[in-house]
């Protein structure tokens, strides 16, 4: 009988199967608990579903690599995903056009304080290269945030788990930054928390109001794209100053 | 939503193409994304499907990610090694892009220079 068991568990630990359906579990568990903890921003569900499958692998001796024979299905999606961003920021048109100058001033100056902050910071403490061209992009929704390091070389892996904690950090520091700058404007904090924590920020956002949270939207979509276009033109500075 | 999901790795598809073909430093899914939104504005509404598809995608946007985070755990060393360095990196930039952008937002957008009409929420 024991036997049998631990025939029935080599087959399974080296399926799809459990990789796919641990993923889809852990994600529901992880809600479930972030629910019933008053929905704290930090510890987002992703985060915690990203702790329990950790810990299952970990605990079941499988290697990350086996987990993402099965994880690849949902990890796919991403691609369509970021195409589907065009369908949000598509609704918010008409708010583009009429603060095309405050949104594209904003858009760019985040954008590149965000990137351009975290690479002299990176490389000031000693961050291997690698490391910072993985973290570069990491205020950028995490589809295109992984897309950007897999073009510069980076680790997209790694992107993925610093864009999540960027997310919770922002989250968390937004409401004190807004107090002592005077940044009262609803939408312009909506703006920020979209450029700085995308889609984490975008959830805060819509707790503030409905404009809010638009504003956020828009800013998580036009703040992917101009990192998209801008962070690769440093690469050969970087190459130049790191390497 | 089969429609739908058909159209949106069409222009995926379409993104990856033109990355490659044309040797653009941006990824395909963002090439497809920027297609996408023009078309939309040429065509001038997002057929049902397409929308079906979008938001059914994006609702689940956040689980979309866990494959991949979990994926730190190979780049434990990595981040041992360089953990001050990251976690400086991040709260800095962090809080400075919060703090830039929402200034500089706030502060075009009470005192535009050309006439931009006021939102109305």
């Amino acid at each position: 009988m024991a036997e049998d068991f631990e025939d029935i568990w080599a087959y399974l630990a080296e399926s799809p199967l459990l990789g796919l359906t641990a993923t889809l579990f852990a994600f529901l568990v992880a809600q479930l608990l972030w629910e019933r903890i008053g929905r704290p921003p930090i510890l987002h569900p992703v985060l915690m579903a990203m702790a329990l499958l950790m810990a299952f692998l970990v605990m079941a001796d499988i290697d990350y690599d086996t987990y993402f024979e099965g994880a690849q299905f949902i990890h796919f999606l991403l691609g369509p995903a970021t195409v589907a961003l065009a369908i949000p920021l598509f609704d918010q048109l008409h708010r583009i056009r009429r603060l095309l100058l405050p949104i594209s001033v904003a858009v760019v100056v985040g954008s590149l304080s965000a990137a351009l902050s975290a690479i002299l910071v990176g490389a000031a403490l000693g961050a291997s290269y690698e490391t910072l061209l993985s973290l570069a992009p990491k205020s950028v929704t995490s589809p295109i945030a992984m897309g950007i390091t897999e073009r510069l070389g980076g680790l997209p892996s790694l992107t993925a788990g610093l864009v999540l904690v960027t997310g919770a950090l922002g989250c968390l520091m937004a409401p004190l930054i807004f107090r002592l700058l005077g940044i009262r404007d609803e939408t312009a904090q909506g703006f920020a928390l979209g450029l700085a924590a995308h889609g984490f920020g975008t959830a805060q956002a819509f707790g503030i109001g409905a404009a809010a949270g638009a504003f956020a939207g828009l800013a998580l979509g036009l703040g992917g794209l101009v990192t998209a276009v801008f962070v690769p033109l440093l690469l050969p500075i970087m190459e130049f100053l790191f390497v | 939503m089969l429609y739908g999901i058909t159209i949106l790795l069409s222009f995926q598809l379409l993104g990856e193409l033109l990355s490659r073909l044309l040797g653009l430093p941006l990824p395909g899914p963002v090439i497809g994304l920027a297609l996408l939104f023009a078309v939309l504005i040429a065509f001038g509404r997002v057929p049902a499907g397409l929308r079906t598809a979008a938001e059914g995608l994006l609702r689940y946007l956040a689980l979309l990610f866990v494959p991949a985070g979990v994926g730190l755990m190979v780049h434990y060393q990595r981040l041992e090694a360089d953990a001050v360095a990251i976690a400086a990196a991040l709260v800095v930039s962090t809080a400075l892009a919060l703090a830039l952008t929402g200034l500089v937002f706030q502060w075009r957008r009470l005192h535009p220079r050309r006439n931009v009409d006021e939102e109305d929420g």
